[in-house]
């Protein structure tokens, strides 16, 4: 099988890597340009694990071709932070403790960053839907829903 | 496995018509990569469509709207006139999946991919909505309900894909809605659903109607409700014929999600709830 070169944005920097036609984007992020954030919880589309942004929105991409990024631009949990500032939703989640084992984590985030992008002040049940996507075994939730509320509020003041 | 972006519809329908193993269409994937990585379809050539010209747009024409094939359905509530216009559609195609789903999937993509329960299939066949199909042997505009064939199976012939999907022109006082049942409130499927698009007289009273419901059948069913509902203000009476006449039109299967009964008694519930939404919202 041969590759093909694809060339897209990530995080702010032009890569260039050689992807396999069956080869997920998430597996692109991983093991081709060694972004370790984005995880595959299902590679399926319904546990939000692997979500990064794709052209502004949000995507799952273990349901994105490596070669469809080809012009992309594309945003990933590793660039979320301002070095080492922490983004104000990294520091809620913290403050929150709205993280246990983390494995859905930077999904939340990348979605919870998106959303806030779109809509300063969302309801609780707005976020809730938002993230309804993005599946978390450990929090229940709760603290997930506070902490980006906490966020938001911080971002707005 | 190879993958193809061409930039020209006449050059995709090529790719997919020369392809002398399985070919298959891209739009959003949120089926296609599914299937493939389960092994339920193995294609040789992957056709992605989404940077054909216009395909991920929403153009005005002749007061309706042509819904590019590679619009993802987030993108249709971003547009206020649209919302406006066909809120049914919208709110239909606006359940499916996740928010991330949401950034892909597409109506052209839900038609295509064929499943019986498709979300926005029974709300684009209630609104008339009319599919562009372009293939080696030119363009032809076809009526969605014609599209799916059974599960899994489409009308389209050998090298043809949809480019477009056209939602009509509207009158000042009509309105549509979409509603399905899941057990859960988000990321299912449905057990069964129900599309009304109602157009009112300037009295308030229903002058057209159309209904289609998913789900209860091998694909979207279309039902005549005229006898209904036109010439009522749809008071209870019009309501439990419609609702008579949708569970009296299903013929579902039994399945992990529902019954036979259940699925037949709820359609009808869900058709009449839906009325009653697109007849509020038509009369505003
Ligand atoms: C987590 C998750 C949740 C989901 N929830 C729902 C739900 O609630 N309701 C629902 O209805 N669906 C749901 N789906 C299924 C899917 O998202 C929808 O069917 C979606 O609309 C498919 O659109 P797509 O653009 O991603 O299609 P693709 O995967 O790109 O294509 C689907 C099929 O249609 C063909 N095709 C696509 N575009 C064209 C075209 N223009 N011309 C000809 N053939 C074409 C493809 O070859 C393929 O066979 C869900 C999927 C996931 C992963
Ligand atoms: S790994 Fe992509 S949604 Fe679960
Ligand atoms: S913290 Fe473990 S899955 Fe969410």
């Amino acid at each position: 099988m041969t590759g093909t070169l694809v060339t897209s944005k990530v995080n702010g920097d032009e890569v260039q890597f050689i992807a396999d036609p069956g080869e997920t984007l998430l597996d692109v992020l991983r093991y081709k340009l060694n972004l370790m954030g984005a995880k595959e919880g299902c590679g399926t589309g319904d546990c939000g694990a692997c979500t990064v942004t794709l052209n502004g929105r949000i995507v799952c991409s273990c349901l994105v071709l490596g070669v469809e990024a080809e012009g992309a631009t594309i945003g990933t949990i590793e660039g979320m932070a301002d070095g080492n500032r922490l983004h104000p939703l990294q520091q809620a989640f913290i403050d929150h403790a709205a993280l246990q084992c983390g494995i859905c984590t930077p999904g939340i985030l990348v979605a919870a960053q998106k959303l806030l992008e779109r809509n300063p002040d969302p309801t609780e049940e707005e976020i809730r839907y938002w993230l309804a996507g993005n599946l978390c075994r450990c929090t229940g939730y709760d603290k997930i829903v506070r902490a980006v509320q906490a966020a938001a509020a911080q971002m707005r003041a | 496995m190879r993958y193809a972006r061409p930039e020209t519809p006449a050059e995709a329908s090529r790719l997919l018509a020369a392809e002398p193993g399985l070919a298959r269409v891209m739009a959003g994937g949120t089926d296609l990569l599914v299937q493939l990585k389960s092994g339920l379809v193995e294609p040789d050539l992957i056709v992605d469509i989404k940077h054909l010209p216009g395909a991920a747009m929403i153009t005005r024409e002749a007061g309706g709207f042509r819904i590019g094939a590679a619009v993802p359905n987030q993108a249709l509530g971003e547009d206020r006139d649209l919302v406006a216009a066909w809120p049914g559609v919208v709110e239909a195609a606006s359940l499916i999946g996740s928010t991330q789903v949401q950034g892909r999937a597409t109506i052209a993509g839900n038609l295509c991919n064929a499943s019986p329960a498709g979300d926005s299939v029974p709300a684009l066949v209630a609104a008339g909505a009319v599919a562009r199909v372009t293939g080696p042997n030119g363009e032809r505009d076809v009526p969605v309900q014609q599209i799916p064939t059974g599960p899994g199976k489409t009308s389209l012939a050998r090298g043809e894909f949809i480019t477009s999907i056209l939602l009509p022109a509207r009158p000042a006082r009509a309105a549509d809605a979409y509603l399905r049942f899941i057990p859960r409130t988000e990321m299912d499927i449905a057990v069964c659903s129900a599309a009304v698009n109602l157009e009112l007289d300037g009295k308030g009273v229903v002058a057209r109607a159309r209904v289609a419901l998913g789900a209860v059948a091998a694909t979207v069913l279309e039902v005549d409700v005229s006898a209904a509902l036109v010439g009522t203000r749809l008071d209870d009476a019009a309501l439990d014929k419609l609702a008579k006449a949708a569970s009296a039109a299903a013929k579902p299967i039994s399945d992990k999600r529902g019954t036979v009964e259940f699925r037949t008694h709820v359609v009808g519930v869900l058709a009449r709830r839906a009325a009653r939404i697109a007849y509020e919202r038509a009369a505003r």
